[in-house]
């Protein structure tokens, strides 16, 4: 049974949060996630969960405490954005070696310096190497289906990695939408009772040592290992996405192509962005253009062979990033999707747009942009530039 | 290095089932000095177990046997505590044991 009702994405994320119903939560606030921890904490209040609820005095702390909650056998999250997301970095990496499932949503938003506290995805982004799961959310819907299959995805004994699950600040996490939600006993089905995988740090029978010291005769070793786990989540995530289309009607896969098939021109982007291209491909459609879009759900692990054999054929392809890579060289999603192209034949132009940085709006005139754009490349055969940016002041 | 878990061996997420198991690992090989024990002139005082920072000194049946060479960091404590005239523990170079 499926109830619909309206929701910003922090309240759709905080009562994911209170339907799977975590042993421990260890969170420090910070703008825009805030209300995500604010409402769940007035579910601890209320007796709505069993939580135990640990307000902590910093980011790194919150990291640390849901670590050390998930490494003592118990289902641990917290919920971050931009600087808080910073604050973990160090621990973040340490979640991800130590194979712990810890899930955490992340509000996206940019990174200092100027100051800045509207969404863009240079947080997450400066984290897609800690060993995470990464996987965007394009509206509230999505933010609230994806947080409820992390959980089963993270805990999977194949993957055991720590996943986060990523919506667009204020664009998302404060703009109310309708959603269609489960009951508190469906989703307690659905992400099931937290299972010991391995030993666990609080099994007094049973000692064991959690962060040991690993020099140059073991790292590589758990380093291998660690890859492999991220390499091997693939068929999980599918898994996992497929029970719950089961469940709910609501179907996701590794991306999301929209009149891809048999487009010329393509867009790739991330999250929100995607709702606002839909509406130009349709306008474009109609128009007679064949003009498509790849919305890429799952970051981490990067689904290079799907995404190279989707892309295949098209003529040219723009990639929108909403984090500058300051490699010279465009966007973290520009160089990712430019190299699993590498391999496919008569591959298409690749151009990287980027934009919307601290919540510069993106609108349809900036998408009607780039697709006029890659008609042209099409066309000629070559692109004018290969890095440019979307809705600057030149 | 053929006794060394692959990485499919060793343990997910390095949570290690055997705790305090530092005896196993063998960190010996960053000296470049080394005490030798010259047992006639060892006297019995248990001076070098006691100052020796890691635990490298063997002992059985409380006599001191001998250096653990595998955890041993030749950090030259011991010889220089030991108060045997003459010493019964001698630094040498690596270099020049002939063996390790
Ligand atoms: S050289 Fe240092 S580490 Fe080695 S046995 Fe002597 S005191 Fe211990
Ligand atoms: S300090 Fe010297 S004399 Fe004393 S036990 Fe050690 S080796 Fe023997």
């Amino acid at each position: 049974m499926q109830e619909k009702i309206a929701l910003t994405g922090n309240e759709a994320m905080a009562l994911a949060m209170k339907q799977i119903n975590p042993d421990v939560v260890a969170a420090y606030p910070i703008t825009p996630a805030t209300e995500i921890v604010q409402i769940f904490s007035d579910y601890v209040s209320n007796g709505l969960v069993k939580t135990e609820f640990v307000t902590v005095e910093s980011e790194h702390s919150a990291m640390s405490a849901t670590l050390g909650a998930s490494a003592s056998g118990v289902r641990a999250m917290t919920a971050t954005s931009s600087q808080g997301l910073a604050f973990m970095w160090e621990v973040l990496y340490i979640a991800a070696s130590y194979q712990l499932p810890i899930v955490m949503p992340v509000v996206n938003r940019a990174l200092s310096g100027p100051i800045n506290i509207h969404g863009d995805h240079s947080d997450t982004m400066g984290a897609r190497d800690s060993g995470w799961l990464q996987i965007y959310s394009e509206n509230t819907q999505e933010a609230y289906d994806n947080l409820i299959q992390a959980v089963r995805i993270a805990e999977h004994p194949d993957v055991l990695l720590p996943t986060m699950v990523m919506m667009d600040g204020f664009i998302i996490s404060h703009a109310m939408e309708n959603l269609e939600i489960l009951s508190d006993q469906d989703v307690q089905k659905f992400v099931g009772e937290f299972k010991h995988h391995r030993p666990a740090l609080l099994d007094l029978d049973n000692p064991i040592t959690v962060g040991p010291l690993a020099l140059y005769d073991y790292y590589m070793e758990f380093k291998r290992q660690q890859a492999e786990a991220m390499r091997t989540c693939k068929p999980v995530i599918l898994q996992v996405a497929q029970e719950y289309a089961e469940l709910t009607g609501r179907k996701y896969g590794l991306y999301e192509g929209y009149k891809l098939d048999d487009a010329d021109l393509a867009i790739v982007v991330l999250s929100s962005t995607a709702g606002t291209a839909k509406v130009v491909v349709d306008e474009l459609r109609e128009q007679g253009v064949k003009a498509g879009l790849l919305k890429l759900r799952v970051f981490r692990p990067f689904p290079y062979e799907e995404l190279a054999q989707a892309l295949s054929g098209r003529k040219a392809i723009a990639v929108l990033d909403r984090a500058d890579g300051f490699s010279a060289f465009g966007g973290a999603l520009f160089n990712e999707i430019r190299s699993a192209m590498y391999d496919v034949k008569d591959r298409p132009l690749i151009v990287d747009y980027i934009f919307g940085l601290g919540g510069r709006d993106v609108n349809l005139d900036h998408i009607r942009k780039v697709y006029a754009d890659l008609a042209e490349i099409a066309k000629t055969g070559q692109a004018a530039q290969l890095v440019s940016y979307l809705g600057v002041r030149e | 290095m053929s006794n060394l878990l692959t990485w499919k061996e060793v343990p997910k997420g390095a949570f290690l089932e055997k705790p305090g198991n530092a005896a196993d690992y063998e960190t010996g090989d960053w000296r470049s000095i080394k005490p030798v024990w010259i047992a006639e002139n060892c006297i019995q005082c248990f001076r070098c177990w006691v100052y020796c920072p890691d635990a490298a000194i063997m002992t059985k049946d409380k006599k001191m046997i001998g250096i653990d060479y595998k955890h041993c960091k030749g950090c030259g404590i011991c010889a220089n505590e030991c108060p045997a005239k003459p010493k019964a523990l001698e630094m040498i170079n690596e270099s020049d044991s002939g063996d390790n």
